[in-house]
């Protein structure tokens, strides 16, 4: 068993209108089936509205399935009893980075969330020291978050949940609000945590070109998984991938672009050495 | 020549031991009609520019013009700069709360004290402005896409009639689609009225794209100020700034080390696609 997995998962809200009455019944989530395996990096793509979001809050338990069922390392999210190991297995990201800080130090903030666990003191502040060390922080452990740059500010949120020792971590368009700098940053810091410490990443993202490295994309629409594959696949799509109001990599439209007047490319072209090679440079 | 820039800076807790200039004499003409990229990492300047702009800040040394007169002097009709140079802030769609989004549009005309008749008329002509279709228009903007609610809040500032239009990062979030979508109907709007753009953004490829010149920030001063694609060169210094040239023009740069002879000064897909296949056939 994957160390999340859901199936015929479906997501359910009811809208009601100023006075409460009932206007309808969304489905935000329709039947859908993962399984993430540990150490994976998967990404999940799609437009405003497709669902990728509530997806994500419920592998943390922060939503619960209308019905099917989710399970994170085996446990079912809809049993209380596990609802605290499954948010220390399965730790959140979110956009905005200043919504996330807490501390007053950098330290401080990281360390709000293995205090929370009641995590014994002398292993807080080692866990605080690896985390810091693991997202490239560790020398602004004295600082005010405040001082800092977008990405070092989700630099240390991630750190603040990867503190809590997750086995998973996932991130909701973690570089939307950020400077090209700061997303380099932080992709940067996601890949080394799935490299060096094997840590599963669930990446949610508008940006294609932070997702190349993926061991696998999903690609959400209307609830429900429209595409999935390898990066490669999916992005060979390109008119596919239009129609569900996304984009491939400006390399894989520039060499789809190409191919459409002629030049002799492969389809899913992901990075410019690629590129070189195909045209034989 | 609407607005002047001149020595402008402002420096926060002047004088204390907190002291910290977040502008640094910065000298900026921005002629009508102008489609301005104005770009620079987090904390370089940019959000505290465009707040001087329509005098939401003041400087604290240096003077800005709109249309020849200071705006800092005594009797400068404010209200009137505010509704002629509209600024978008980031998230928007945050910022709307009325019940239906014809009301929500509806608005800042009214604050300006124009007849209902004038009122109405301008908040249908900034929705269709927007690329909104009417069946949105009496439904609460809250049950709106992230898109849709994006183009309700900019409707809202051009039903001020503004001369000139600051956004700032108004594609934060938004899927790819939504994002063309977006910067196409504003790239639209300017072509038809003349409007006046000023695009503060993180996506290099989108201003590229769009805009007619680009003023790069950094550390309070301007760093760069010119047609995107002079600036671009300098993708090396940007770098050392947080930014970045487009994807596209690092392509162009490995492909021409690798021998093939094309122009490394392009910045969009298209010019790429071009210069390659001028320089295969060769």
């Amino acid at each position: 068993m994957g160390i999340i997995e859901a199936k015929k998962l479906i997501f359910e809200y009811i809208r009601r209108d100023e006075e409460g009455n009932v206007e309808g019944i969304t489905r935000a989530v329709d039947e859908v089936d993962l399984d993430i395996k540990q150490g994976d990096f998967v990404a999940v793509l799609g437009h405003n509205g497709s669902g990728k979001s509530t997806l994500a809050k419920h592998l943390n338990a922060i939503l619960y399935p209308t019905e099917g069922t989710v399970w994170v390392d085996g446990k079912d999210t809809m049993d209380e009893e596990y609802l605290w190991d499954i948010r220390q297995t399965a730790g959140m990201v979110f956009q905005n980075p200043d919504n996330q800080i807490i501390g007053q130090v950098v330290e401080e903030d990281v360390g709000f969330g293995p205090e929370n666990m009641g995590v014994p003191t002398k292993e807080i502040w080692e866990r605080v020291e690896e985390s810091l060390k693991a997202v490239g922080m560790y020398k602004y452990r004295k600082h005010s978050p405040n001082k800092l740059s977008g990405g070092q500010k989700q630099r240390v949120s991630i750190a603040g949940v990867i503190a809590m020792h997750p086995k998973c971590i996932i991130l909701d368009e973690p570089t939307a609000m950020l400077d090209p700098n700061g997303r380099k940053e932080v992709i940067r810091a996601v890949r080394a945590l799935n490299h060096a410490e094997g840590i599963t990443v669930v990446l949610i993202t508008h940006y294609m070109e932070e997702i190349i490295h993926a061991d696998k994309a999903i690609v959400m629409d209307k609830g429900h998984i429209a595409m999935q594959g390898t990066p490669r696949e999916i992005f060979s799509k390109v008119e596919k991938l239009k129609e569900l109001r996304l984009d491939v990599p400006q390399v894989t439209l520039l060499a789809y672009e190409l191919k459409k007047s002629g030049v002799n490319l492969p389809d899913g072209i992901l990075t410019c050495e690629e590129l070189i090679e195909a045209l034989r440079l | 020549m609407a607005i002047i820039l001149d020595h402008v800076s402002h420096i926060y807790e002047e004088g204390t031991a907190m002291e910290a200039a977040a502008l640094k004499d910065v000298n900026l003409v921005i002629p009508d009609g102008q489609f301005i990229g104005l770009i620079g990492h987090t904390g370089s300047g940019k959000s505290t520019l465009v707040q001087h702009l329509n005098g939401l800040m003041k400087p604290t040394s240096g003077s800005i013009y709109y249309n020849g007169a200071d705006i800092h002097t005594d009797g400068f009709d404010k209200k009137n700069l505010r509704s002629k140079v509209g600024l978008v802030f980031q998230y928007p769609e945050h910022q709307l709360f009325e019940i239906d989004v014809f009301k929500d549009v509806c608005f800042g005309p009214r604050n300006m004290g124009l007849e209902e008749k004038e009122v109405e008329l301008r908040a249908y002509e900034a929705l269709k402005q927007v690329g909104l279709e009417d069946e949105y228009f009496y439904q609460s903007p809250f049950d709106l896409s992230g898109g849709q609610k994006r183009r309700v809040a900019i409707a809202g500032v051009l039903a001020m009639k503004p001369e000139v239009l600051i956004l700032d990062e108004p594609t934060a979030g938004l899927d790819p689609k939504g994002r063309d979508e977006i910067l196409d109907q504003i790239a639209l709007l300017r072509k038809k009225t003349g409007i006046t753009v000023v695009l503060v953004s993180h996506s290099m490829e989108d201003v590229a794209k769009y805009v007619d010149r680009i003023v790069v920030m950094n550390q309070g001063c301007v760093m760069y100020d010119d047609e995107p694609g002079m600036v671009f060169r300098h993708y090396k210094e940007l770098e050392q700034v947080g930014l970045a040239a487009p994807q596209v023009t690092y392509i162009m740069q490995e492909l021409k080390k690798k021998g093939l002879d094309v122009d490394t000064d392009v910045i969009t897909i298209e010019e790429a696609r071009d210069g390659i296949l001028k320089a295969l056939k060769r």
